[in-house]
């Protein structure tokens, strides 16, 4: 029953939960509506007020026994557990709002990680080194692991709920239920600082609470709070890990066919049917993007001091930070002038972030291939703050190194000199051909050696990022390319060491054949001062005092998601093996399981290692679909139709959901060079154990026509499942590392050879 | 429509008389069909559900030849105007033009595509007098008295040929001259698609087979109706030819197979549904096509590599590529027909699986040795150094010898046994990591002690010389690889090649997004004033029109498919277009799509020519959906209006092409003189983007 409330304060009005429970239990409550003087409604007057509760008591069975698996002794081990020591280090920084870049993923997972650890008031001091460390007394472990025990174990009803919206019976979902809670993976996933658990659950989400949207026939409002709910989950899902990204595409697939279908509706009005349209638009496109820009900006403005990474952002970036770079930068002229005195960082941040930089040292006559240099002074780029790193920025037209009072800004297409602080050489390129790259030719700080090479030091100043056609050079803000005027060279970063006589430092050359765009022609100017010493004693002592502050600069938020995203997504880093690490191939036998934690002094340890009877019996079920499948299409294009059309269509919106998930996030893994975990497959494995009994009800209702069959069936059934159940059992003190096993029982345990248990040495 | 309203033959190039012959055609095929289909027993009801498939036997339609053979004298002549120039290297030149010398000369040499592309140039430069003396260093050197034109004749001709077969093609599909001349002009006018025919290259020879390669399989389709006749064979084969020609000239023709074979996989699809052929007729089509699709094309191109292989018989610089046994049927190789020690005898103690060795270095005498440091390259791996000397050394310098795939006692063959070395101390095993050391190393590879021993071919060494005065030799012969495992290794070799082909620092790299938008060319003669300059880049005109009428393809499909799912009332005509658009624009997207997507995901070294076949999909598309348009115009206009309308917009297309090709000609056709930012040149004002350099 359905009550409209009216917004009256004192009615209660509860939607049934579950309408279609068998074993439903309901309870009717019911008192006398307040009488409302000045509302004329008869009716309303004689109706009683009611609730209706529905409670299905199989889904709250479920629900504990997943909430009693997941959550248990959660505290237990009291030690870093496996990838805990990549994640853990986010969340401590996290709790000191100190900046950092994974590119394994967007920020909600790290936020997510970060909020349990904050509610149970961890102060993120903690070293997280080394997996097995143990956590120290006061810390609230419990806390840091609970909120993906409860994704995890939430995820146990959201696939008893999928098979119902997938219209399988009861029996079907508890099936599935009963796989999931039962999968030894899943548990081992869930109970510790891991992600995973929390991308599966708002993947389910998303798929059952959009199928819910689809269908619910009724045409009320009510109904596309699912679909936005389905969006928000997608947007979280996404905004775990990058992976969540195949679900979502597959999502919008399937709701573009079931919009198609909508649109198809000759029924419909244009009007409505362009209205559903757009709410689908707005709830599965707009609203997704809108959040995940949302958990940048959150992850933005909670970490806003500087930190390890900054030096992989650019300056404006590091300068929006508290400390490190601001503390600078802070208070220096915007505009640079003739006369200033500047350090000028590469834009490009490999091999390594570095500033150009010149010392009293020159190229060597002759290098060790036997080409000749021009023997003046090196001019490299140098990865650390140095004193010489400052350059003075000279007009050609005049002799002095200090700036007018008003300062004469430089703009854009102005010609300059560059004169090294220290040394008081100027910035100089010849066609001489560079030391390491003799494609391109030489920089170098000018020494006149009398040996009719003249000084060619003059440079054009190209701001790339201008906006007018004239615009002044500004600090951290322009992105400047200099060009040399007699060989219309660019001054560039080429990335390669210098050998032992560079003292390893960068080579910079200048480039006649460039690409148009690359990011190590550009050099930005990061620390700036106006020069005031006429003397060069003074001028040192100057340039050895650090930087006045003053003023903050702000750059956009949306200049900080994009960079941060881009650098998220092109930062490289060495490619690692990993003892664990197993190819997608292997994870369909098992053929490997991760060690996750072993304990310091006993043989009690922890392992990844999946449920092997529910595991070998999911894949034989999905090979099982995809001959089924073939075979059905290939009947019923020759006209024979052996099941009705109703039961046809639910076959194949049980494979778009379990099968097609199961592609999606399998078949990447085989393209991926990335180094790859057994873990990474616990998504595919939901939709598989969700797969398994639904195509056994279907077989069963659909194929199994003599009751003697049936009875097999319903017998093998029950067998299979006792033997998950054993199966579950026998390896329930590796998945929760507690009892402790003695050596010959993990002997036993050992099923495949290609397992990795471990033994500690009496 | 009457019989009156029909026009006769008319050679005048008016458009809309034109249009109208194309209907009365249409409308004698159909009646003409109908008792065909009658007589072959297909149900009528099937017939006019594909109503723009309707197949065209020859001689029914009165094409217009002046057309076709206006096409053809302008794709030649474009083609081989000046192709002489410039006398010297080009570009890629360098690498094929070489190639086909080495079939000449017969020597054995590697490269990362198959072979079928370079053969055929050898062949044309042999037929046309080149004797394979020219040693095509590198790109500049003058071709001085040696014929080169043979090479380039050929490449040219088959360059010629793309225009044509696009032209039919969209002909076919369309059954409207005027989309099949937008085309057609579009890639005769077209500057990259001239330069790129010009030249000693694989691309024209790929390109080629791929355009004749979705020819075929349309004429193939056109002959649907009536199956297993003369002309359905030679079409279905004619297809499987092409595909191992394309295969057979690059690795990049896959995916002109895939596109063949979704084709023919929806094609037994419909075969399957239909319920009036019986179930073993529609094994024999399928049985047909696996014959003429599959096993033809792959006998072909297995025919290919043999006549490869026995054509270069001799050693050459090649050899290193391939493994010792590969190597010892190689004229001129010091593995060839020689002979190596291996007994059974017991006289010397052999080495077995299992057994304990130490390795010394035979000039330096020092010890093979491993040792708990880090790799200079790979972090995770242990450092493997050389120790002690003159046989001193200490325990790390112990290995144990493992046979893959031996048991214990094995005895360690040259060249046949596939060895591990694990190091006794730290159990590691001897690893080859692929990373090339700095300067200091001399750019060699590196070698690493690697602690995952999971079995890999990195870590797999076999023992190729061997000297012992006390073993009798055995000849290497025994070790002669048959075909199939030359033509695997062969294989295993090229798409390693492949893959390894990584960007270098200071070279060009084009990403895929550049393609499309036409961002930036190569270079392909000449860099500075004083040199006579080819700049392969594609017409600006032609490429950007083809960019807008993709993104005008989607708008329409998606139009015109929402229109008839919302059941609005739409008359015969835009019915017959927005099924055209469908079937002819989906195949040719497809094409398109098939051509440039996995681009993104390739890892290997891209250049700005790879675009170039899915380009040619591009124009088709463009030329069906640009007149589909031009006829959708009375759509928004009074018909009298719009029939003046879609003339001028035809001849306005065709006149715009022209007038760019007349702008651009000089970066086909060479120039000379000052760059394009300097008034003086050729190509003054005419650099759009700031990318181009010429």
């Amino acid at each position: 029953m359905f009550l409209d409330c009216g917004g009256k304060p004192e009615c209660l009005e509860k939607k049934p939960t579950h309408v279609r429970g068998e074993h439903a239990n309901s309870t009717h409550n019911r008192s006398q509506p307040g009488s409302e003087p000045g509302e004329p409604l008869p009716e309303m007057l004689q109706l009683p007020l009611v609730v209706t509760v529905q409670v299905d008591l199989v889904l709250v069975l479920i629900s504990s026994l997943a909430f009693l698996t997941r959550l248990s002794c959660l505290s237990y081990p009291n030690a870093v557990v496996f990838d805990e020591v990549y994640y853990g280090q986010f969340v401590s920084l996290y709790m000191k709002r100190i900046f950092f870049i994974d590119d394994s993923g967007p920020p909600l997972g790290h936020i997510i990680l970060a909020l349990g650890a904050y509610l149970g008031g961890f102060d993120g001091n903690f070293v997280w080194n080394r997996i097995g460390a143990e956590y120290p007394m006061g810390m609230n472990v419990w806390s840091l692991r609970l909120l993906p025990a409860l994704c995890g174990a939430l995820c146990v009803p959201l696939g008893y709920l999928l098979a119902l919206e997938l219209k399988f019976s009861h029996v079907s979902a508890l099936g599935a239920a009963v796989l999931l809670l039962l999968e030894n993976s899943l548990i081992v996933q869930s109970r510790f600082l891991l992600l995973e658990s929390v991308l599966i659950f708002f993947v389910l989400l998303a798929l059952l609470s959009y199928l819910r949207f689809q269908n619910s026939t009724s045409s009320s409002w009510s109904r596309y709070g699912w679909l936005l709910l389905c969006g928000v989950s997608c947007a979280a899902a996404v905004g775990v890990k990058y992976m969540g990204l195949v679900s979502y595409l597959l999502l919008l697939g399937v709701a573009s066919v079931d919009t198609w279908n909508v649109i198809g509706d000759r029924a419909a009005s244009h009007l409505s049917v362009c209205v559903q349209c757009f709410c689908r638009f707005m709830c599965l496109l707009v609203v997704p993007a809108l959040l995940y820009i949302f958990w940048f900006y959150i992850h933005l403005s909670v970490l806003n001091h500087s930190g390890p990474h900054d030096q992989l952002m650019s300056s404006a970036f590091q300068a929006s930070l508290k400390g490190g770079l601001s503390r600078i930068t802070k208070g220096q002229p915007l505009e640079v002038a003739f006369g200033s005195q500047v350090t000028l960082r590469s834009s490009a941040s490999h091999p390594v972030p570095c500033w150009l930089h010149s010392h009293k040292a020159n190229y060597p006559v002759r290098y060790e291939n036997g080409r000749g240099s021009s023997h003046q002074q090196q001019v490299t780029c140098y990865p650390f703050k140095d004193v010489n790193n400052w350059w003075i920025i000279k007009d050609p037209n005049r002799q002095d190194l200090v700036v007018d009072t008003p300062p004469k800004p430089v703009h854009h297409g102005d010609v300059i000199q560059l004169v090294h602080g220290m040394t008081s050489r100027f910035l100089n390129s010849h066609d001489v051909a560079a030391p390491m790259s003799p494609h391109a030719q030489e920089v170098s700080g000018y020494i006149d050696f009398n040996v009719s090479m003249p000084a060619q030091n003059l440079w054009r100043v190209d701001i790339t990022n201008r906006e007018a056609k004239s615009e002044v050079w500004k600090t951290i803000v322009s992105d400047v390319r200099l060009v040399h005027v007699n060989t219309s060279a660019v001054l560039k970063l080429s990335g390669v060491s210098l050998p032992e006589w560079g003292f390893r430092q960068l080579e910079v050359v200048a480039e006649k054949a460039f690409k148009v765009h690359s990011s190590s022609l550009g050099w930005t100017v990061e620390e700036h001062r106006y020069g005031t010493s006429q003397e060069q004693k003074d001028r040192e002592v100057e340039l050895h005092s650090p930087t006045h502050i003053d003023v903050d600069r702000k750059i956009s938020f949306w200049a900080k998601f994009v960079e941060l995203q881009w650098k998220m997504l092109t930062l490289k880093q060495e490619e690692s093996e990993h003892k664990y690490s197993s190819s997608p191939v292997e994870w369909i036998t098992m053929k490997t399981n991760i060690a996750y934690w072993l304990h310091t002094s006993t043989n009690a340890q922890i392992h990844l290692i999946g449920n092997l009877v529910s595991w070998g019996v999911a894949h034989l079920s999905m090979l099982a679909y995809q001959l089924l499948a073939v075979i059905y299409l290939l009947r019923r294009r020759r006209g024979f139709k052996d099941i009705s059309d109703g039961a046809w269509e639910q076959f194949v919106r049980l494979g778009c959901v379990c099968v097609g998930s199961w592609l999606v996030n399998f078949v990447p893994f085989l393209l991926m060079e990335k180094t790859i975990f057994l873990y990474h497959y616990l998504p595919a494995l939901c939709y598989l154990h969700l797969l398994t009994p639904t195509l056994l009800e279907h077989v069963h209702t659909h194929l199994l026509s003599s009751p003697t069959h049936r009875r097999l069936l319903h017998v093998c059934v029950i067998g299979v499942l006792l033997y998950v159940f054993l199966c579950f059992w026998t390896f329930c003190p590796l998945t929760y590392g507690t009892p402790e096993l003695s050596a010959s029982q993990l002997q036993r345990l050992k099923w495949r050879d290609s397992w990795d248990i471990l033994y500690r040495r009496q | 429509m009457d019989k009156a309203d029909c026009p006769s033959q008319n050679k005048t190039k008016d458009f809309s008389t034109l249009r109208n012959r194309k209907i009365c055609a249409s409308k004698a095929q159909q009646s003409s069909f109908s008792l065909l289909s009658k007589h072959k027993n297909v149900q009528p009801a099937e017939m006019s559900k594909d109503g723009t498939q309707l197949p065209s036997p020859p001689g029914h339609e009165p094409r217009n030849k002046t057309l076709l053979i206006l096409v053809v004298v302008l794709s030649f002549s474009t083609r081989f105007y000046k192709l002489a120039e410039p006398p010297h290297v080009c570009w890629d030149e360098t690498h094929f033009g070489k190639m086909g010398s080495y079939y000449i000369n017969r020597t054995f040499f590697f490269d990362v595509h198959p072979p079928l592309g370079k053969m055929l140039i050898g062949f044309a430069g042999f037929m046309a007098g080149y004797d394979g003396t020219f040693p095509f260093i590198k790109p500049g050197d003058k071709y001085e008295e040696h014929n080169y034109l043979g090479m380039r004749g050929f490449c040219a001709a088959l360059g010629s040929c793309l225009p044509i077969f696009a032209y039919l093609i969209v002909m076919e599909l369309s059954q409207a001259q005027s989309a099949a001349l937008i085309t057609a002009s579009l890639l005769i006018f077209d500057t990259g698609c001239i330069t790129i025919s010009q030249y000693i290259l694989l691309d024209p020879i790929l390109m080629f087979f791929i355009m004749a390669a979705v020819l075929s399989m349309i004429k193939f389709n056109q002959q649907k109706y009536r199956p297993f006749t003369a002309p359905w064979w030679m079409w279905l084969v004619l297809c499987g030819a092409n595909l191992s020609g394309a295969v057979g000239v690059k690795f990049v023709g896959l995916f002109i197979i895939v596109l063949v074979g979704l084709n023919t996989i929806s094609d037994l699809w419909v075969l399957l549904g239909d319920l009036n052929l019986s179930l073993v007729d529609v094994l024999k089509h399928f049985l047909a096509r696996v014959a003429g699709l599959i096993l033809l094309p792959l006998f072909l191109y297995v025919t290919i590599f043999a006549v490869h292989f026995v054509v270069l018989n001799k050693s050459g610089p090649g050899d290193g590529f391939f493994s010792s046994a590969f190597q010892s049927r190689l004229i001129g190789n010091n593995l060839h027909n020689v002979s190596m020690p291996e007994s059974e005898s017991r006289t010397p103690v052999l080495v077995r699986h299992g057994d304990i060795i130490r390795l010394e270095h035979k000039e330096t005498t020092r010890n093979l040795h491993a040792h708990r440091q880090e790799a200079p390259l790979t972090k995770k791996h242990f450092q493997v150094t050389g120790y002690g000397i003159n046989g001193s050394g200490d325990s790390n310098d112990l290995w144990r010898v493992e046979v893959c795939g031996g048991q214990r006692g094995d005895l360690v063959k040259v060249l046949r046994s596939k060895v591990r070395f694990l190091h006794k101390a730290t159990g590691c095993v001897l690893y080859s990591s692929g990373k090339t050391l700095p300067k200091w190393g001399w750019e060699q590879v590196e070698v690493t002690c690697s602690p995952y021993l999971k079995e890999s071919p990195s870590s797999q060494w076999n023992i190729e010389d061997h000297f012992h005065p006390e073993l009798p030799n055995i000849s290497l012969s025994v070790l002669k690889p048959n075909f199939l495992e030359i033509l695997l290794e062969s294989h295993i070799v090229m798409i390693k090649g492949n893959s390894g082909l990584k960007p270098k620092d200071n070279e060009m790299n084009s990403k895929p997004w550049h393609w499309p938008i036409n961002y930036q060319g190569l270079r392909f003669s000449g860099v500075n004033e004083t040199e006579y300059r080819v700049y392969l880049l594609g017409n600006p005109v032609v490429w950007w029109i083809n960019l807008a009428s993709l993104g005008l393809y989607v708008i329409m499909v998606a139009v015109a498919s929402i229109a008839i799912k919302r059941g609005l009332p739409l008359n015969q005509s835009r019915l017959e277009h927005s099924r055209l658009l469908k079937r002819a624009g989906g195949l040719l997207l497809l094409g398109w799509l098939l051509h440039y997507l996995p681009f993104y995901a390739m890892g290997r070294v891209l250049y700005y020519h790879h675009y170039f076949p899915a380009m040619l999909f591009n124009s088709m598309l463009t030329g069906v959906t640009l007149d589909i348009l031009l006829k959708s115009s009375d759509l928004l206009l009074h018909s009298v209006y719009s029939d003046r309308l879609k003339v001028g917009g035809w001849l306005l297309l065709q006149l715009s092409i022209l007038y760019s090709f007349y702008l651009f000609h000089p970066l086909s056709y060479g120039m000379m003189g000052p760059l394009a930012h300097e008034p003086g040149s050729a190509m003054a004002g005419l650099k759009w983007m700031d990318s181009w350099d010429f």
